[in-house]
């Protein structure tokens, strides 16, 4: 493909409460095993686009840790591969990155220096497959200056989405952005950007001479009567996993076989870091029912409506309903769990009841 | 540059013990344990200890084991020097031959073990489940200065005669050997494992080319008894399974669903690597029974699983029931089916309804030195039609359609290997 991938991974979420104080919203687990930069990785190199950035900030010990080897998604290359790109002190410039343009602004080198004549720009915390050289021929198709990603959604949460209005060729005319007193229905701009490579490298100069540091607020929205800006519409599974709601959505969603066949089976898939665990383990008195169980997990209780992540142990006599329990969390005996995410490598000692509400997800960490 | 010491892994014989799981390659390369193949063992046990350059010897049908091993990446033997390294015969000018024995097929690479100038040279075969520490092993053999080391252990009296037989006094300083006596005067088996100064073993192989199908059991370990006397044992006592037979290899299986495995691939310690792609993980259905097994990732249980281990992206239909049973990487049970002490090979398709392992066991009418116990085989890559019925000791290779079961039946005993099946 002619194009070079950015990846922004660089933020976390309050709205993840405690699930992203130990990670960036990219790292997050999802569906067993996967991460969520997975997908957007993925479909860099399913659109064989063959050099990809990752832009880095926030708590990146567990994103730098899953990204420690690219050849998972066959970025082990001699030519272009990935590139981790976080916040360094230089001469010029020693703050963090502070937004999305911003973040793009302290790695033009980069940019300039590349050859491909696109750059396909996409969020890390995504959760979607799609082939951005579809996206990249209607960039090309309608002469466009920016082509956005959009999704038609409805019932939203608030505040979390920018949504557009285009005209009837497409072109965005509207653009509000996150607004807690916004719509809940209408067209959702999903983060990811097709831009010619030069075009990229010029507006966020004049970016900078202005002192802009976000991506749509400071670039986009203010061009929108001058430049055309049109939208693409995806039409299959797309979520945002950056806050509790949607995070615990998401891998419920993945209960479902048809969208994980989608995902995971149909060609191309979703790639990620493979782990050297055993087969799940069912023990003889396990009863598990509608639930996703990952490789090293062992089961002896009753498990219902589920996702259970890596190395995940249930206890005798436990009862775990509609839960996320992410890598390594051990549930002792006789517990019972309800509505809940569980974070990474917690213990849950015998005997603890906890219930959250199914509109109120409990997170215990 | 050297390397103190490389291993040799033989990994050429088919095993036609396993019958139809080795129809289409050899022996190491057969699934086991829901994820891994045979030969992962050995050679996480290398790289576990140490052990960075390993030498795979392959003859039999080695697709399977070429594709699986690759260049050494699940392993970490995808190294800038050493790493693994796979051997099949080659072409010589003058005599050029198959790997005629063990010890032949070690000598016919000479050459690849020169480039390594090694101390020590560690021989395996790929046909054993074991977790065993090869560095201790070395410690062993370097303490007592032997010539060579062979890993024993102890086995039950009355089997002891299927084994070559080492007796040795208490310091393990070896007194006698003997390959499978009649009457054993030692329990200690050797497990086909063994350390040899390169040295030692070098000369022994090439005082030995001469002898048809050289064999170390046979002729290298007698030779240098005899010549030097200088062989000691390194006893091992922990788990190890010969998983040559249909029945060992279905039992091994089997031990790893008990609650708490002998052979624990839980631990952190000590870790078994195989190649293995991403799955998503194992998802089991609203209706569906799971336990007492455990499930390869990718799968998806709609029926009933009891006392069975499922390798990857294997399912089970709607109301099917799946009972001490083995089903190896893409499996597929139609809705409804019953299997009972099978053992169906990766990408085998049992049609809907179908009942595998029913009846009382008969004697195999395709060979009862394979088959003879109640243990039904289907092979890789083959098709059981909808509503059939097969019973116990059965062995079918191919894609069978409802033509080859008379009345809908396959009785205990009876085979079916299709004509264009490869052998």
């Amino acid at each position: 493909m002619k194009a070079v991938g950015i990846i922004l991974a660089g933020g976390g979420s309050e709205r993840m409460q405690a699930l992203t104080q130990k990670r960036a919203v990219a790292a997050m687990p999802l569906a067993g095993i996967y991460r969520s930069v997975d997908f957007a990785l993925s479909n860099m190199s399913n659109s064989n686009v063959g050099t990809v950035a990752v832009l880095t900030q926030y708590s990146t010990r567990s994103l730098n840790f899953h990204l420690s080897s690219s050849k998972w998604w066959d970025f082990g290359r001699k030519q272009g591969g990935l590139f981790l790109l976080n916040p360094t002190i230089t001469p010029e410039n020693g703050n963090w990155y502070e937004g999305t343009a911003d973040a793009l602004i302290q790695n033009l080198d980069f940019i300039e220096e590349r050859h491909e004549p696109y750059v396909v720009l996409a969020s890390g915390d995504g959760v979607y497959k799609l082939d951005y050289n579809k996206v990249l021929e209607q960039h090309v198709a309608t002469g466009a200056e920016v082509t956005v990603v959009c999704k038609e959604m409805s019932g939203a949460e608030s505040g979390r989405f920018g949504f557009l209005k285009t005209d009837e060729s497409g072109r965005i005319i509207e653009w509000a952005e996150k607004d807690e007193h916004g719509p809940a229905d209408g067209l959702v701009n999903c983060g990811i950007y097709v831009v010619r490579r030069r075009h990229l490298v010029q507006i966020l100069e004049e970016c900078q001479r202005k002192g802009g540091k976000d991506f749509v607020r400071d670039i986009l929205i203010p061009s929108l009567d001058k430049k055309r800006i049109m939208c693409y519409r995806h039409d299959g599974y797309w979520m945002n996993i950056a806050s509790v709601e949607s995070y615990f959505a998401c891998n419920r969603d993945m209960l479902d076989p048809a969208l994980r066949r989608y995902f995971f089976v149909e060609e191309p898939v979703i790639h990620t870091r493979v782990d050297d665990n055993p087969p799940a383990k069912f023990n003889g008195v396990a009863d598990v029912s509608n639930s996703l169980v990952a490789g090293g997990a062992i089961v002896n209780g009753t498990v219902e409506d589920s996702v259970l992540f890596k190395k995940v142990y249930v206890g005798d006599g436990s009862t775990v309903k509609n839960c996320i329990l992410m890598n390594s969390v051990f549930v002792g005996d006789n517990v019972w769990l309800e509505n809940c995410i569980v974070e990474a490598r917690t213990k849950i000692a015998d005997g603890t009841r906890i219930a959250g509400d199914p509109d109120d997800i409990r997170v215990i960490s | 540059m050297k390397k103190q010491m490389i291993a040799m892994l033989l990994a050429g014989g088919q095993g036609s013990r396993l019958g139809a799981l080795t129809q289409g390659m050899a022996k190491p390369a057969v699934a086991f344990g829901g994820k891994y193949r045979i030969i992962d063992f050995p050679l996480s046990n290398c790289v576990n200890s140490g052990v960075d350059t390993v030498g795979v010897l392959t003859q039999y049908r080695p697709l399977q084991l070429n594709t699986h091993i690759g260049i050494g990446i699940p392993w970490d033997l995808d190294k800038q020097f050493g790493g693994v390294t796979i051997l099949p015969p080659y072409e010589k000018t003058g005599d050029s031959e198959w790997y005629t024995g063990t010890a032949n097929a070690i000598y016919q690479n000479m050459e690849f073990m020169e480039q390594y100038n090694p101390d020590y040279v560690l021989i395996l075969s790929g046909d054993h489940i074991y977790k065993m520490d090869y560095e201790d092993m070395l410690n062993r053999h370097r303490q007592t200065g032997a010539e060579a080391t062979i890993a024993v252990m102890p086995v039950p009296w009355e089997d002891a005669s299927r084994y070559g037989i080492v007796v040795a006094d208490e310091t393990g300083h070896i007194r006698e050997f003997e390959e499978k006596p009649a009457n054993p005067r030692s329990n200690l088996a050797s497990m086909g494992i063994y350390i040899f100064n390169f040295s030692s073993l070098k000369s022994a192989l090439e005082e030995l080319s001469h002898v048809p199908h050289c064999d170390f059991g046979m002729h290298v370990i007698p030779h240098l008894f005899r010549k030097n006397d200088n062989l000691y044992t390194y006893e091992f006592n922990s788990y190890w399974k010969d998983v040559g037979t249909l029945s060992t290899y279905w039992e091994a299986n089997m031990e790893l669903t008990d609650l708490v495995p002998e052979f624990n691939l839980y631990e952190e310690f000590w870790q078994i690597y195989t190649a293995s792609e991403a799955y998503p993980p194992a998802f089991v259905a609203r209706e569906a029974t799971v336990h007492s097994s455990v499930v390869g990732d990718g799968s998806l249980v709609e029926g009933t699983v009891i006392h069975s281990v499922l390798g990857a992206n294997v399912q089970i239909g709607a109301g099917a029931v799946v009972k001490d049973s083995v089903l190896m990487n893409g499996v597929v049970v139609g809705a409804g089916a019953e299997l009972d002490r099978a053992i169906i090979a990766e990408g085998s398709v049992i049609g809907a309804g179908t009942k595998v392992g029913t009846g009382s066991f008969a004697q195999s009418q395709l060979d009862p030195r394979v088959y003879n116990s109640d243990i039904t085989v289907i092979g890789a890559g083959s098709t059981v039609p909808e509503g059939v019925t097969v019973g116990r000791n059965v062995a079918i290779i191919g894609k069978t359609e409802q033509s080859d079961y008379p009345d809908g039946n396959l009785p205990s005993g009876a085979y079916i290997i299709k004509k264009g099946v490869r052998s």
